[in-house]
């Protein structure tokens, strides 16, 4: 069997990361590859399409409701499995790691199943990467007026300059083995509890 | 001193109570560990995570350990169960138009389990002479009390969950709005996800796990066994932690600050008056308030010791329903999983093993070592 006769279903509510997911399974010869980003009806899609592999997004709730049709088999022709009867330890902790979940027909070869979940667990942790960096930059950002903020109240408390009240919390971060932004943390917590004027 | 730090899975549900509880009130981190609580989506979500090890120990369905004893789900690993986490708590809801037809058949507010049961009897024996679908109930899992809880009311009241109805498994969170747009005429859920519909005038509670089968498991706490096993320590710690949170749970006094910590974003998100009337034992069944003292209990010890013969009927209602075989050995593996002598030895009681247990709606008493006889005696029995 050639890789395009897999019918394999995507669902996944995030559309940009089942979109890509799609794109990158087309790329490797997949052809019949079907996404559905909506819970509602999905128990009736995947009796429709019979798939040979199903990708999921861990987080989705319906999975319990799924994994009862799969136990109940009336309503699907052929027996699916959780992807751990095809794979390694190794694979289930990456993917569980990745977030990423798959079911796979009963009686597909584990080497035919492999790449399909490679590819799953290397977009769901690009993903996952990106949240992350998104996640940082926003956190850099609020770090940053922090500190702006505990150096407005060191200039006005102490009445020096600006660089001066910068070299003083960085000096306290290194003598204290601190970050910059406990440090400043500190500072506005102590101006708060003390009655000092925390605004810039 | 903290000795660790465990890592802990949990689904929005009011019978989460005693771990949210064990952390939030310290009482975790006075027995020297500190409880880092994930909630999340779905009961394969916190199985597959246990398995993978990103889980310690979980708020477990309390047949779910059994389930993975007997290789009946996937990524089946080792479960122990050396505590659970209450008795009851959860109810049976109807869609308000559903409860119209019930009503008309006879069903009140002072309608009894069995009286609700054959007045939903009727109902459904009307819509199949008049060619009508099938009604469709909800449940949280397969392999969950709520599943056997509906199906041995239904089919002591006559009704065949397997050909009369059509059972749907739906998260808890979203069963209110499942019955809301019309997919569920019915559900068996925990709480708060039965009140959420009271509140929000969609449905109607017609009867309680507690009047079905009184003081039975609901949860329990369930902890991967190769944790278990060089973690005993922290174990212990665990356990003293959890029965003192569940000792203060079951505090009346303390049921409004339960229901506003439950209430919180982080846990369930829910109003505090939906959650409130659980905790109370004063919920509104067919539309009337009833006074149901233990609706949820936790009470400990005597809430929170897992009890062997407990699995032993949940085993034998998987056997009923035909998603397990009948055997000495599986019977034996199922009640293997639920270990109360740690628990006990842990906070200074003598458990005392039970024999048989009753408290069921149909007057049966169940006994582990006859439990081929039991199961003959059961209507619509596949076994």
């Amino acid at each position: 069997m050639r890789e395009d006769d897999l019918s394999i279903l995507v669902v996944d509510e995030n559309r940009l990361r089942a979109g890509v997911i799609e794109e990158a399974l087309r790329e490797a010869g997949y052809g019949r590859v079907t996404l559905v980003h909506e819970i509602a009806g999905l128990v009736r899609r995947i009796e429709e399409l019979a798939p040979d592999v199903i990708v999921i997004d861990i987080e989705n709730p319906n999975r319990d409701a799924l994994e009862s049709l799969f136990q109940v088999s009336r309503s699907v022709q052929r027996p699916i499995a959780m992807f751990v009867d095809h794979s390694d330890r190794g694979m289930i902790e990456a993917a569980v790691e990745a977030g990423v979940s798959a079911y796979i027909v009963d009686g597909l070869k584990k080497e035919r199943v492999k790449p399909i979940l490679d590819m799953a667990i290397i977009r769901f942790k690009a993903f996952a990467k990106l949240r992350s960096e998104r996640d940082d930059a926003k956190r850099a950002l609020g770090d940053r007026k922090l500190i702006d903020r505990a150096k407005g109240i060191l200039m006005q408390q102490r009445g020096i300059d600006e660089p001066t009240a910068y070299d003083l919390m960085r000096r306290a971060a290194m003598e204290e083995n601190r970050r910059m932004v406990e440090i400043a943390q500190s500072i506005v917590t102590a101006a708060g509890l003390l009655g000092g004027k925390g605004k810039e | 001193m903290t000795r660790g730090i465990i890592r802990f899975g949990f689904l929005p549900l009011t019978d989460a109570a005693i771990p949210i509880v064990a952390h939030e009130m310290g009482f975790a981190a006075e027995e020297g560990v500190a409880l880092e609580l994930s909630r999340e989506t779905s009961w394969a979500n916190i199985r597959d995570r246990m398995a993978v090890g990103h889980f310690d120990a979980a708020h477990l369905l309390a047949p779910m350990p059994i389930a993975a004893a007997l290789q009946l789900l996937p990524l089946s690993s080792s479960i122990i169960v050396p505590m659970a986490l209450g008795l009851g708590g959860n109810a049976v809801t109807v869609s308000s138009a559903l409860w119209a037809e019930m009503k008309a058949h006879g069903a009140t507010s002072l309608s009894t389990a069995r009286e609700m049961g054959a007045a939903l009897r009727q109902v459904l024996q009307q819509r199949t002479r008049a060619g009508l679908p099938k009604l469709v109930f909800g449940i949280v899992h397969a392999f969950s009390a709520h599943n056997y809880d509906l199906c041995f009311w239904l089919a002591e009241c006559g009704i065949n969950p397997m050909l009369d109805v059509s059972i749907a498994v739906v998260p808890p969170p979203l069963m209110p709005e499942a019955m809301q747009t019309g997919h569920l005429d019915g559900y068996c859920v925990g709480e708060p996800w039965n009140m959420a519909a009271v509140a929000r005038g969609t449905g109607v509670i017609v009867t309680s796990k507690i009047e079905i089968w009184k003081d039975s498991p609901e949860k329990v706490l369930g902890v991967r066994e190769s944790w278990a096993d060089t973690h005993k320590d922290e174990l212990k710690a665990l356990l003293l932690a959890f029965d003192r949170s569940a000792r203060w749970c079951a505090n009346p006094g303390n049921a409004t600050a339960l229901a506003s910590l439950l209430s919180l974003p982080i846990y369930l998100s829910q109003p505090v008056e939906v959650i409130l009337p659980a905790l109370t034992g004063s919920l509104e069944i067919g539309g009337a308030q009833r006074r149901i003292p233990g609706f949820l209990s936790f009470d400990a010890p005597h809430s929170t010791m897992p009890e062997p013969a407990h699995a032993a009927w949940f085993y034998a209602q998987m056997v009923r329903w035909g998603q397990a075989n009948l055997s000495k050995q599986n019977l034996e593996r199922a009640m293997k999983c639920y270990g109360p002598e740690t628990y006990a030895e842990t906070i200074g009681v003598q458990y005392r093993q039970r024999g048989e247990i009753g408290g069921f709606f149909d007057g049966r008493i169940f006994d582990p070592k006859r439990i081929e006889s039991y199961l003959t005696s059961l209507p619509f029995a596949t076994a």
